[in-house]
C-alpha cells in the first residue's frame, strides 16, 4: 500500500477520489434502482406502453405526441391519474369538437382502458392518484358530519353549481355542471384535480374529511323525498315565479272564465 | 253643593228617532228585526243587496288578489303562533338530520320547525307563499286591465292611485316576508336591497346604518322586518284595500260597451243572490287552487338554502318574481362608477335599482293625468274602452310590458343560460340591447295591430260578417256573400267616443296664445288620436232588419225579466 501513502498528496488525487466515489454510488444506485421497479407489477410498464397507444390515437392531435400540450390543449404533464380518470370517466375527453366546456357524455372507454391512460399520463410527471374507495367513501359519517359537508358545500361549491347541485351559469358559455348523478369518486377527483373552470382544493385546504362529508352531504340531500312537493326543478324562485303565473293565475282566470258565462238563471 | 255640570238647556238639532217596532214572533225575522233594530241594517242591506255589478271575467281579476290577501291574513295568523323573529344564534337541534349542530338564528330555525315539526306547517307555509306570489300576480293583471279599458279616467283617478299604492305596498310586504325566515336566499336578497340602500347618494351609508342598526347584517332586521310584515303593512294595506273597495260601490263598476249598457247605468246582476253566490264560490276556488299548489309544488325549500351566511351566495339565487326586474337591470347594468372627493357614486346600482323604481312609479301615479292633459278629456267615463279603440295607449302599454318583460328575463339569466345552453355573456349583452329595442318594437307592433283591428271592425259594420257562402253573379264573378251583422253588434261596435285631435290655438297674427292649446300639447294629440278611424255615418251601417224597438222593451218587461240582467241608474257618480 505504500503506492497510495505515496501518492496521496499527488493533485491528480481528489478528482480521481472524486471520480471513484460517483462511480460507486452510480453502480450501486444502478444495482438498486433496477431491482426496486422489477420487483414491482411489471405489467405497469406494459399498462404505460397501452396507455400510451391509445393516448396517441384518441388524445394527441389536441395534447401532443408526449402531452406537452398544443394551441389546442394544455399539457398533462403532471396532471395526474385522477385527473385522466375523472376527465375519461366522465366522458369529456375525448372532447366531441372544441367548445368553451367539455359537456359530461357516456364514455366508450372500458375502466381498464381508462386506468392504462391514466398510467400513461402518470408516467409523465407526478400528480394526483385515483384515490382509493375509502378516501371517498361516506359509510359511518354521523349526523353532525353531514351538517358540517352541507356547511362547506354551500361555503365552498353552492357559489357556482347551486344550492343543491344542480348546476349554474358561469361566463363566455362555459358552466358548472350538474352534481345530481355525480358519483362520489368523481367528486373527489375533480376537487383535487380542478377540472376546466373548477378551481383545485388541495389536500392543505380540505381534507380527505371534508371532502367526504361534503360527498355525504349530496348524497343524502339527493336521496331525500321532496318534502313539500314537485322541485319544479329546484332552480328557486324563478321556476316558482313561473309556475305562480301559469298554473295560479291561469287556474284562476280559467274558473274566471267560466264564471262569468254562467248567467243566473232563477228557474 | 256643587251643580251639576254639563248639562245643555237646549240642544241644537234635534233628530227625529224610529217609532219603536213591533217585533215578530217568528225565530228568523226575529233575529233579524233584533239586529236591525240596533244596527240599522236593513237599510244598508236594502241598497247594499241589490247593489248591480257587470259580468266579465276580466273584473274578476282584483277578485283574485283580494281573495289571495284573505288567504295571506288566514295563513299569516297562522305562521306567527310559531315563528320567532328574533337573529340570536343557537345550534339547531330540531328533526331535520341535514342542518343538525348548525350554528343559526331563532328565525330560520323556527321556520324549520314549522316546515318539519309543526303540524301542518310545512303546508301552510307553502300556502302562504304561494298566496304571497298570487296576490302580487293577480294585482298587476288587475292593473294592466284597468290601464288597457281606460278603467282610470275620470272619475277614477283616485282610485287607480290607491291602487298604485297597493301594488307597490304589496311588493313591499312580499319583500319583508321573503326576508324573514332568515335563510340564505332572505339575506342574499336583504344583502341586495342592502346594496340598494347604500347606492343612494350621500345619505345612503347613513340610510342602511338606520334601518339595519349599524352594519349589515346585524341583529335588528328580522324583528323590525317582522314588525312591518305582520303589523305596519298588513294595515295600511287593509286600509287603502277598503278605500279601494267602497269607491268601486261609489264610482259604480265600470262595464264593457254593448246593447242597453250606457255611461248613466250598470248592467249585469245584483250582489244578492247572484255575486254572493259566485264571489263566495269564488273565494274558495281561489283559496282551493292556491291550496293545491301548496300541496303539490314545493316553494322555497329552506332547510336546503340553510341559514344565512355573509360568505355565502348560491347560483340561481334570485327574489321572488315581483322583484326579479329590478334584479336583471342590475344584473345587465355595465359597471359604472365615479369617484369625487371621497365619495362614491355607485350609478351601477343606483340607476337600475332606485332610479328604475323611481320611473315606474312615477309613469304609473301621472299617467292618468297625462293623458287627461293630452286629450282634454274632461268627461265622465263608465263605459271601458276596448283596447284597440286607444291604439296608441295600448301601444305604450304593451312597449311597458315588454320592457318589464326583458328586465324580467334578464334577472333569470343564468337560468337562461343554462338551460338553453348559450353564453351567459351573450344573454347579458343581448339584453342591454333588447330592453331599449323590444318596447320601441312592441309599440309599433301592437299601433298597428290596433288600427287593423279598427278597420276589421268599420268593415264588418259596413259590409257585415262573411258568410262563408261563394256566389257567382251572371257575368262570372265569384264573391263571397255578407251578412249583414246585428243591431247589437253594431251598437258595441259603435260606442267608443270619438274625442277631437286638439288644434294648437294661435292669434289673429298666427302667435301662440298664452293660455290656449300649444303646438307641443297639439303634435301629443295629434299622435295620440290622430291614428283613430273615424266611425261610420248611420247610413252606412249595415244590419239586420230587427223587430221594432217598442216590442223588445215590452218583452224585457214580461215574465221573463227574472232571468234578464238588471240595470242600475249610476247616479250617484252624476
Amino acid at each position: 500500500m505504500r503506492f497510495l501513502s505515496t501518492r496521496r498528496r499527488n493533485p491528480a488525487a481528489k478528482p480521481l477520489l472524486l471520480l471513484l466515489a460517483l462511480v460507486l454510488v452510480g453502480s450501486a444506485y444502478a444495482l438498486i434502482s433496477p431491482s426496486a421497479s422489477s420487483s414491482a407489477d411489471s405489467n405497469v410498464s406494459s399498462q404505460v406502453a397501452a396507455g400510451k397507444a391509445i393516448f396517441e390515437t384518441n388524445c394527441s392531435s389536441c395534447h401532443g405526441m408526449n402531452g406537452e400540450g398544443t394551441s389546442q390543449a394544455p399539457s398533462l404533464a403532471g396532471v395526474g391519474a385522477a385527473s385522466v380518470d375523472f376527465q375519461m370517466g366522465s366522458g369529456r375527453m375525448p372532447m366531441a369538437r372544441p367548445e368553451a366546456q367539455a359537456p359530461a357524455k357516456a364514455t366508450d372507454f372500458t375502466s381498464e382502458e381508462i386506468s392504462q391512460v391514466a398510467a400513461y399520463v402518470a408516467s409523465l410527471a407526478p400528480g394526483p392518484e385515483i384515490p382509493s374507495s375509502d378516501q371517498y367513501s361516506t359509510a359511518g359519517l354521523t349526523a353532525e358530519q353531514l351538517a358540517r359537508g352541507g356547511e362547506l358545500f354551500r361555503t365552498n361549491c353552492s357559489a357556482c353549481h347551486n344550492i343543491e347541485g344542480r348546476g349554474g351559469a358561469l361566463p363566455n358559455g362555459s358552466y358548472a355542471p350538474s352534481l345530481m348523478k355525480t358519483s362520489g369518486k368523481h367528486i373527489y377527483e375533480a376537487m383535487r384535480t380542478g377540472p376546466q373552470q373548477m378551481p383545485v382544493f388541495a389536500k392543505g385546504t380540505m381534507t380527505d374529511q371534508d371532502v367526504k362529508e361534503i360527498i355525504g352531504y349530496l348524497n343524502t340531500t339527493h336521496a331525500q323525498p321532496s318534502d313539500g312537493g314537485f322541485a319544479l326543478g329546484g332552480l328557486g324562485p324563478v321556476s316558482e315565479g313561473l309556475w305562480a303565473w301559469v298554473i295560479g293565475i291561469g287556474a284562476c282566470v280559467l274558473v274566471a272564465i267560466w264564471l262569468a258565462r254562467k248567467g243566473a238563471r232563477s228557474r | 253643593m256643587a251643580s251639576p255640570t254639563g248639562t245643555a238647556e237646549t240642544s241644537p238639532a234635534t233628530e227625529p228617532r224610529t217609532p219603536e217596532q213591533t217585533t215578530s214572533k217568528n225565530p228568523v225575522t226575529g233575529t233579524l228585526s233584533w239586529a236591525d233594530d240596533r244596527l240599522g241594517l236593513a237599510k244598508v242591506a236594502r241598497g247594499g243587496l241589490r247593489k248591480v255589478f257587470p259580468d266579465h271575467w276580466s273584473f274578476l281579476l282584483g277578485e283574485i288578489a283580494l281573495y289571495s290577501f284573505v288567504v295571506l291574513l288566514i295563513t299569516g295568523v297562522f305562521l306567527t303562533l310559531w315563528f320567532k323573529p328574533s337573529m340570536a344564534e343557537i345550534d339547531y337541534q330540531g328533526s331535520y338530520q341535514l342542518l343538525r349542530g348548525v350554528p343559526m338564528s331563532e328565525a330560520f330555525a323556527s321556520t324549520l320547525d314549522i316546515s318539519f315539526d309543526v303540524r301542518g306547517g310545512l303546508l301552510v307555509r307553502q300556502i302562504h307563499h304561494w298566496a304571497a306570489l298570487l296576490f302580487v300576480a293577480a294585482a298587476m293583471a288587475h292593473m294592466l286591465r284597468v290601464f288597457f279599458t281606460g278603467a282610470f279616467r275620470k272619475p277614477r283617478e283616485v282610485n287607480w292611485l290607491i291602487g298604485v299604492g297597493l301594488f307597490m305596498l304589496a311588493m313591499v310586504e312580499g319583500f319583508a316576508g321573503y326576508s324573514l325566515p332568515d335563510d340564505l336566499l332572505s339575506g342574499t336578497g336583504l344583502r341586495f336591497v342592502d346594496g340598494l340602500i347604500r347606492a343612494i347618494p350621500l345619505v345612503g351609508t347613513w340610510l342602511e346604518f338606520f334601518i339595519f342598526n349599524g352594519e349589515f347584517p346585524g341583529t335588528a332586521i328580522v324583528p323590525r322586518l317582522y314588525m312591518v310584515h305582520i303589523l305596519l303593512v298588513p294595515a295600511i294595506l287593509l286600509g287603502l284595500i277598503a278605500a279601494h273597495l267602497s269607491l268601486v260601490v261609489y264610482h259604480k263598476h265600470t262595464q264593457y260597451p254593448g246593447p242597453g249598457r250606457t255611461e248613466r247605468n250598470v248592467v249585469g246582476y245584483p250582489l244578492f243572490p247572484v255575486y254572493m253566490a259566485k264571489a263566495g264560490g269564488f273565494f274558495f276556488v281561489v283559496f282551493g287552487v292556491i291550496t293545491l299548489m301548496a300541496a303539490f309544488m314545493q316553494i322555497n325549500p329552506v332547510w336546503k338554502y340553510g341559514p344565512y351566511n355573509p360568505s355565502q351566495v348560491t347560483a340561481g339565487s334570485q327574489p321572488d318574481w315581483y322583484m326579479g326586474w329590478l334584479e336583471g337591470a342590475v344584473r345587465i347594468m355595465p359597471n359604472w362608477e365615479s369617484h369625487i372627493g371621497h365619495t362614491t357614486w355607485s350609478w351601477n346600482i343606483f340607476f337600475p335599482g332606485v332610479l328604475l323604481m323611481g320611473v315606474l312609479m312615477t309613469s304609473l301615479v301621472a299617467w292618468p293625468f297625462v293623458e287627461r292633459w293630452i286629450t282634454a278629456d274632461n268627461s265622465y267615463h263608465h263605459i271601458l274602452d276596448r283596447p284597440r279603440n286607444v291604439p296608441t295607449r295600448t301601444a305604450l302599454g304593451v312597449a311597458a310590458m315588454t320592457g318589464y318583460a326583458m328586465f324580467w328575463l334578464s334577472g333569470g339569466n343564468d337560468i337562461i343560460a343554462t338551460h338553453f345552453h348559450v353564453s351567459l355573456n351573450a344573454v347579458t349583452y343581448f339584453m342591454r340591447a333588447a330592453v331599449f329595442a323590444a318596447p320601441v318594437i312592441a309599440y309599433h307592433i301592437t299601433k298597428r295591430t290596433c288600427i287593423s283591428l279598427q278597420r276589421a271592425d268599420l268593415q264588418r259594420l259596413e259590409h257585415g260578417s262573411p258568410s262563408g257562402e261563394i256566389v257567382r253573379d251572371p257575368s262570372g264573378r265569384f264573391t263571397e256573400a255578407h251578412a249583414p251583422i246585428s243591431r247589437d253588434e253594431a251598437y258595441s261596435l259603435t260606442q267608443q267616443r270619438e274625442l277631437p285631435v286638439l288644434e294648437a290655438t294661435t292669434g289673429d297674427d298666427g302667435a301662440p296664445v298664452g293660455n290656449g292649446i300649444s303646438k307641443r300639447r297639439a303634435r301629443l294629440s295629434r299622435w295620440f288620436l290622430g291614428a283613430n278611424m273615424a266611425k261610420p255615418t248611420a247610413d252606412e251601417i249595415h244590419i239586420e232588419k230587427e223587430a221594432e224597438p217598442s216590442h223588445r222593451a215590452a218583452e224585457l218587461d214580461s215574465s221573463e225579466s227574472a232571468s234578464q240582467p238588471s240595470v242600475e241608474k249610476a247616479g250617484s257618480a252624476h
